[in-house]
């Protein structure tokens, strides 16, 4: 068969969405999930290599091991619908259909970034792919996606707001504040906690109360939620599709609690000495969610390892080019310093 | 065939030691591997090849120093790689995030360093250091954990929380080895809850004991503002006298280098507003070991603001068993005749690299550090106004409504008549802190800015 990967397909526009809400994956979508979290994976290995050369500066945060919680639950969105998430944001631009190069550029700091260089890794959003951010305030997006998800509701638009945090922002009070009003209003919001375990050196029992019932706090507030296995692109789409049904009927808000695991320290500058070498190990052996799809194309023979080989090729020309991209652009103008304070009539 | 480069581990390094080849030429390299051990002056680290391949040539062998930063060290895999030369680490060192200067082969380069630039040039004798006390160097960092400890061994009811104070031993590194010597009923982890925390060691205040509540940086204090002015800083008013709230709210405050607006804002002006609050804000470890411990015994509130670019610089403090610098006291750094220069925090870096650069032109600076913000000694910059009667005002954060703006007002409400001349500001600029290195440079003020201000009311 013709491999083309999925990246190159949305581009073109040419994914069929009543296709997607079957269950169990058809082999394209197989091999969509697969290029896509390939890209995300690609794309952070790139920006760690641009960070040690120095072309990123600051705070830089992969989303590396994380790939099937944005990917699958992308497979479950419709277009319209919005995101909104964290500083770990890379790979759910990626998700979003934003450019490789407008991501990495924005990462250097050049004119060519969806922020023109002015906002960096943590802060970048996309209006046309209905990407909110980007926030680099732990916790400061929960209240901000039920706010998206109101003008949904007040709009009437069938549009679902998906709100990701972590489990260390799990610990916010203006989450709960949030879980309340969404399930008052019944707001269309999927909440998605990205239970990673760690909240920068701090393992989430540390912190945390029942650190692997995240979701059942919502049970408090009447908000229906499940625990989802966040290695398994499968998994993560099939409860996607549940929640955004929920959503989508005027029901309101609904929790996903995405197990999941970061396999880089928090931030580009931490020695992850918090953890055992040996849990990261296991977790990339056994539970790695792009190698789960590998497998499973395999198996199912709906595409050979060459085939692979060649959507990895394409992939890293992808990477490859919005890297050089990024270190070509240009700095922004030193006019930008003084523009974007207010809107100008 | 792509060469593996000497990785940047750090925001901060510039070269590091090839401690440990884990490969031979000849072994297969997985993406993920290990593949050298690298020390930096902060730590050591483990970095993992991103290529796959043969390991085909080692080109700088292990226990080499001060390899730089970008130089190629090995070469890996076959001749036709899709993806360019390619390293990780997975460690670097100190804290959350780091930040500081980045490598020199980055746009930034020298501008941190400038920034933190030792100020040099003749400092008059602090008057509380007594004759023939021996000095010892030490940074900024240490010299805050210094304090704390100190305090900590002397008072039992001081405790010390924030979110990775303890088993991670602080996110800058300000209490590394606390926990061990405390225990954790005193070296308190807290969840991600700033509002909730603040709360409660307000609430553990007010019920005898004395909190240090570590923010990770200032920007994330704004989450519990309602508690450290509603709560902390007006209960003792309203109680009319009753309930005092002994604590300090600590940690770094203004600009890193290239976090961008949310992590970068100075505070200084927003919490000197507040009545029942006081304001600390130090240049050097001296000062900074001497007005924690103040702060530490203040019965009030005090607000301790930090600046992760001076915790790694160094200063002589005097080696004395209890060095306690008074809060609301300001200090003649430099002393000179012709224009006096107000600065405090960083902003004495400006100030003091201004100075040197005024004195190559003959024009002799007077630079006051502040210290304490609030209560403001302004006592001591109008001593210095009467007799240079010209006056420039220096600070990182936003101009309006600012630190500055008030010594402005300070100064003409005092020294009127001894003026030459307006006087005049050096602030950030008023914009939001921006990411790209260029913008980020033009944002913060700098030492010719303060040399064209004090110009300025020279009239030269
Ligand atoms: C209000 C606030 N407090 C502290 C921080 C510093 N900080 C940045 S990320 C982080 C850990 C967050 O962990 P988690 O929510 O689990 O997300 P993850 O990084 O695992 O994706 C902390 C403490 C911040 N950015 N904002
Ligand atoms: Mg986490």
């Amino acid at each position: 068969m013709v491999v083309k990967s999925a990246y190159m397909a949305r581009k073109a526009g040419t994914r069929d969405k009543s296709e997607l809400k079957n269950s169990g994956f058809t082999p394209e979508e197989e091999i969509q999930a697969y290029s896509d979290m390939l890209l995300i994976r690609r794309f952070e290995e790139k920006a760690g290599q641009l960070y040690g050369m120095g072309f990123i500066g600051g705070f830089c945060h992969l989303y590396i091991g994380q790939e099937a919680v944005v990917v699958g639950l992308q497979m479950a969105q419709e277009e319209g619908d919005q995101v909104i998430t964290s500083y770990r944001d890379h790979g759910h631009m990626l998700a979003s259909g934003m450019d490789p190069k407008g991501v990495m550029a924005e990462l250097t700091g050049r004119r060519g970034g969806y922020s023109k260089g002015k906002g960096g890794s943590m802060h970048m959003f996309s209006r046309e792919k209905q990407f909110f951010g980007g926030h680099g305030i732990v916790g400061a997006q929960v209240p901000l996606g039920a706010g998206l998800a109101f003008a949904d509701k007040y709009k009437n638009n069938g549009r679902v707001s998906f709100t990701y945090f972590g489990d260390g922002a799990a610990n916010q009070g203006q989450v709960y504040e949030t879980f309340n009003m969404a399930s008052i209003w019944k707001l269309p919001v999927v909440f998605v906690i990205e239970n990673n375990r760690y909240a920068m050196g701090t393992a989430a029992p540390r912190s945390t109360a029942m650190a692997d019932q995240l979701g059942a706090r919502g049970g408090a507030f009447g908000i229906p939620f499940e625990q989802v296995d966040g290695m398994d692109v499968h998994a993560v789409k099939e409860a996607g599709d549940r929640a955004v049904e929920h959503c989508r009927t005027g029901e309101g808000p609904y929790i996903l609690e995405m197990m999941t695991y970061r396999y880089r320290g928090h931030s580009m500058s931490d020695p992850a000495k918090y953890r055992a070498k040996e849990e990261v190990q296991k977790m990339r052996e056994e539970h790695d969610p792009i190698e789960q799809v590998k497998a499973r194309i395999i198996k199912g023979n709906i595409a050979s390892e060459d085939d692979l080989k060649k959507i990895d090729a394409e992939i890293r020309v992808i990477v490859t080019e919005a890297a050089e991209f990024a270190q070509g652009d240009p700095e922004p103008d030193v006019s930008e310093l003084w523009t974007d304070i207010y809107v100008t009539a | 065939m792509p060469n593996i480069l000497m990785p940047a581990l750090s925001p901060t390094m510039e070269e590091g030691k090839i401690a440990k080849w884990l490969k031979k030429v000849g072994d297969p390299v997985k993406s993920g591997d290990v593949i050298a051990e690298i020390e930096t002056d902060k730590a050591t680290m483990e970095v993992e090849a991103v290529d796959e391949g043969p390991l085909t040539a080692i080109l700088i062998p292990e226990g080499t120093e001060n390899v730089k930063v970008n130089t190629p060290i090995a070469v890996i895999g076959e001749a036709d790689a899709l993806s360019p030369p390619a390293l990780r680490a997975t460690s670097p060192v100190k804290g959350e995030e780091k930040s500081g200067a980045p490598p020199l082969s980055s746009p930034l380069a020298g501008e941190v360093a400038s920034r933190s630039g030792a100020g040099g040039g003749p400092t008059p004798t602090d008057p509380e250091i007594p004759a023939g006390t021996e000095m010892v160097s030490m940074t900024v960092r240490e010299a805050i954990r210094e304090a704390m400890v100190e305090e900590m061994r002397r008072d039992k009811d001081v405790f010390l929380m924030g979110e990775e104070v303890g088993q991670y031993q602080g996110a800058y590194k300000i209490s590394q080895g606390m926990l061990d010597e405390f225990g954790p009923e005193r070296v308190v982890d807290t969840p991600i809850t700033e509002h909730g925390f603040t709360g409660i060691a307000v609430g553990a205040a007010f019920g005898g004991l004395r909190p240090i509540v570590e923010f990770m940086t200032f920007n994330f204090a704004m989450q519990a503002m309602d508690h450290i002015i509603n709560s902390a800083a007006k209960t003792l008013y309203m109680s009319g006298g009753q309930m005092g709230c002994p604590i300090v709210f600590r940690g770094p405050n203004g600009a890193a280098a290239r976090v961008a607006a949310q992590h970068s804002q100075d505070y200084a002006a927003w919490y000197a507003q507040i009545p029942g609050l006081k304001v600390v804000m130090p240049y050097s470890a001296a000062d900074a070991k001497g007005l924690m411990k103040a702060a530490i015994r203040d019965p009030n509130p005090v607000i301790f603001l930090e600046n992760e670019i001076l915790y790694g610089k160094s200063f002589e403090v005097p080696k004395l068993d209890d060095w306690v610098v008074p809060i609301g006291k300001a200090r003649v750094a430099r002393a000179g005749k012709d224009v006096t220069i107000v600065a405090f925090g960083i902003g004495m870096t400006y100030a003091l690299a201004a100075a040197e650069k005024l004195a190559a032109e003959g024009i002799e600076a007077e630079v006051i550090d502040l210290r304490t913000i609030r209560p403001m000694d302004i006592a001591t910059v109008v001593e210095s106004v009467k007799k240079t009667n010209r006056c420039v005002a220096v600070e990182e954060g936003f101009p309006q409504f600012s630190v500055t703006s008030e010594i402005a007002a300070q100064v003409m409400t005092h020294a009127f008549d001894w003026l030459d001349a307006p006087v005049a500001r050096v602030a950030g600029k008023d914009v939001p802190m921006p990411y790209a290195a260029n913008l980020e440079k033009l944002a913060l003020p700098n030492a010719d800015e303060v040399v064209a201000a004090a110009k300025g009311v020279l009239y030269v």
